[in-house]
C-alpha cells in the first residue's frame, strides 16, 4: 500500500485572495481525500440583526461581500418587501437588474483574472481586470460607489440613471464586448490554457446536483438552474438562456463565465431599452411580521436569505446561506483523484468567496 | 413582487429522516438548512428545490436534544449541520464529516444558542 501523507493547502496561499483551508491526503502527487476547513474569517454578520433595525440591515447585509454586494442588499430587501407586501416600483426593478448585471460583469472578470493567474498568464490577468474598471466606473458613475453600492433600499432604490446616461452605457457596453471577445477568445482557445484546464476538476452532472453545487460550478456539470430564471427583479421580463456546458471540468466552468459575460451585456441592453418611466421607490411603513427564504443568482449562484421578523423593528433571524458554502462539497469531490499541482486551479475554479461564507 | 409559493410543513423529529428520504427519492436538491432560536427552543428548517419548487421542512427542538444527520442522504449536508453544531450548540448525530467544533471558529462559544457562562467559555 502506498504511503499517505498530509499536506496542509491554505489558509494562506498564492491563489487564495481570501482564507480557507484544505487538509490533502496524498498518495505519491495524488489526492485522495481533501478535508475542508473555514472559519477563519467569522464576522458575525447574521448576529447584528438584534442591534441593528431592519432599514438599517440593508447595509450589513451589502457589505456580506465585497464583490457581489450589490446583490446581497438586493435579495436583503426583496425579503423584506415579500414578508411587508410591499410592491416595488417597475423602474426600481429595472434598476436593480441592471445594477445586478453590472456586478456579474464585474465579479466574473474579476475571476477571470484571478483564475489566469493561478496557472501563471499574467499579461491575461490583467487585461481582464483592466476591463474591469470600465465596469467599475459605471457603478461608481451611476451608485456613487465602486464596490459597495448603498443603492438598494426597502421599497425601491435610492438613485435613479437618466436616460442620457443610459444611453452612453449602451454604448459604452457596445466597446466592452468588442473587448471581451478579445479577452474570452484568448481564454477559449489558447492551447496552453485548454491543455491546463481540460478534464481537470471533473464534476459530473449527477454529482453536481446531488451535493447541491451552485452557479457556474453547477452549470458547467450540465445542471441549469438559473434562479434568473423565477423572474425575480425584472428578469421575467427580459429574454435570456443560462449558458450550461457539460463537460464538469475547470474548462466548461471557465467557459460558462466567458459566456455569462455576454448574457449579462444583452440583459442590460434589453433593460435599458425597456425600462419605463415612472418613481424609483415606495415608502415603508411598520415592520415586517412573518418569514420568507427570498433567492437570487449571484455570480457565484443561488443565494438565499432567511429573514424572520416578530413585527419589532428588529429581525428574529437572518440566515444567509451562500453559493460559496454550497459548492465545498462539489470541490471536495473534484479534488478526489486530482493531481497535487492541479489543486490550485481546482480551487479557483469553484470562484471561491470565503468572506461571503463566513458571514 | 415576485412572490415564490414556499410550502413549510412542521414535522416531528422522528419524522425527520423518512421525510428527507422521500424529497431525495423524487429528485428534489438540498438547498440549506438553517436554525432559529426562539426563546428556548430551536427551529431548524430543511428547505429543498427541484425546478424552482421549494419546500421546507420544519422541526423543533430544545438544546439538548439529539438531531440526526442527514448526511447519509445529501452528502454536503456536513456544512450546514456542522455550521448548526457550532453557533447554536445543536447536538447532531452521525455527521459524515465531524469536525467536532471546528468548523466556524468563534470567540464566543455557541454564539447563536443558549448563554454560556464566563467561567465555562472555552
Amino acid at each position: 500500500m502506498t504511503k499517505q501523507i498530509i499536506i496542509p493547502f491554505g489558509p494562506q496561499h498564492p491563489v487564495l485572495p481570501e482564507p480557507i483551508h484544505l487538509d490533502l491526503v496524498l498518495e505519491d502527487e495524488m489526492v485522495v481525500e481533501a478535508i475542508p476547513s473555514i472559519g477563519y474569517i467569522h464576522r458575525g454578520f447574521e448576529k447584528l440583526v438584534e442591534k441593528r433595525e431592519f432599514t438599517e440591515y440593508v447595509y450589513v447585509a451589502e457589505r456580506t461581500c465585497g464583490i457581489c454586494s450589490f446583490i446581497h442588499g438586493l435579495t436583503y430587501c426583496q425579503g423584506i418587501e415579500e414578508i411587508m407586501k410591499v410592491e416595488v416600483p417597475e423602474r426600481a426593478l429595472y434598476l436593480r437588474t441592471i445594477w445586478s448585471e453590472y456586478s456579474r460583469l464585474h465579479s466574473h472578470l474579476l475571476w477571470l483574472g484571478l483564475f489566469a493567474d493561478s496557472f501563471g498568464f499574467e499579461n491575461l490577468f490583467m487585461n481582464a481586470w483592466r476591463i474591469r474598471e470600465r465596469i467599475l466606473d459605471v457603478m461608481e458613475q451611476t451608485t456613487g460607489g465602486r464596490v459597495i453600492q448603498g443603492s438598494c433600499k426597502i421599497g425601491g432604490v435610492r438613485r435613479d440613471i437618466n436616460g442620457e446616461k443610459l444611453a452612453q452605457m449602451s454604448k459604452d457596453l457596445d466597446s466592452i464586448q468588442q473587448e471581451l471577445e478579445e479577452l474570452t477568445n484568448v481564454f477559449l482557445r489558447d492551447a496552453s490554457i485548454k491543455h491546463r484546464l481540460k478534464n481537470v476538476g471533473v464534476l459530473s452532472r449527477d454529482d453536481a446536483y446531488s451535493l447541491g453545487a451552485a452557479g457556474p460550478t453547477a452549470r458547467g456539470s450540465g445542471v441549469a438552474i438559473d434562479l434568473r430564471k423565477t423572474g425575480y427583479a425584472a428578469y421575467g421580463k427580459l429574454n435570456f438562456q443560462p449558458a450550461v456546458e457539460s463537460d464538469g471540468d475547470c474548462y466548461a466552468r471557465c467557459m460558462v463565465r466567458c459566456r455569462e459575460l455576454f448574457t449579462s451585456i444583452d440583459l442590460i441592453q434589453q433593460a435599458i431599452r425597456k425600462i419605463p418611466d415612472g418613481p424609483t421607490d415606495v415608502k415603508v411603513t411598520g415592520a415586517p411580521d412573518g418569514e420568507y427564504f427570498t433567492r437570487s443568482e449571484q455570480p457565484r449562484g443561488e443565494l438565499v436569505h432567511y429573514l424572520k421578523g416578530n413585527g419589532t423593528k428588529f429581525l428574529v433571524r437572518s440566515r444567509i446561506r451562500t453559493p460559496t458554502l454550497t459548492n465545498i462539497p462539489p470541490l471536495v469531490k473534484m479534488l478526489q483523484g486530482c493531481e497535487l499541482a492541479d489543486v490550485p486551479v481546482i480551487v479557483l475554479s469553484i470562484d471561491p468567496c470565503i468572506s461571503c461564507t463566513e458571514r | 413582487m415576485t412572490t415564490e409559493e414556499q410550502l413549510t410543513t412542521s414535522i416531528e423529529l422522528g419524522q425527520l429522516i423518512g421525510r428527507v428520504e422521500k424529497f431525495k427519492k423524487e429528485g428534489y436538491r438540498l438547498v440549506q438548512v438553517n436554525c432559529t432560536k426562539i426563546g428556548e427552543v430551536y427551529e431548524i428548517n430543511y428547505s429543498f428545490d427541484k425546478d424552482f419548487v421549494f419546500r421546507n421542512l420544519r422541526i423543533t427542538v430544545t438544546g439538548e436534544t439529539e438531531v440526526p444527520s442527514i448526511s447519509g442522504m445529501y452528502w454536503g449536508a456536513f456544512v450546514y449541520e456542522n455550521e448548526m453544531h457550532d453557533l447554536f450548540g445543536i447536538q447532531v448525530k452521525g455527521m459524515n464529516i465531524d469536525f467536532k467544533g471546528n468548523f466556524i471558529r468563534t470567540s464566543i462559544r455557541y454564539p447563536f444558542g443558549a448563554a454560556i457562562p464566563k467561567g465555562e467559555q472555552p
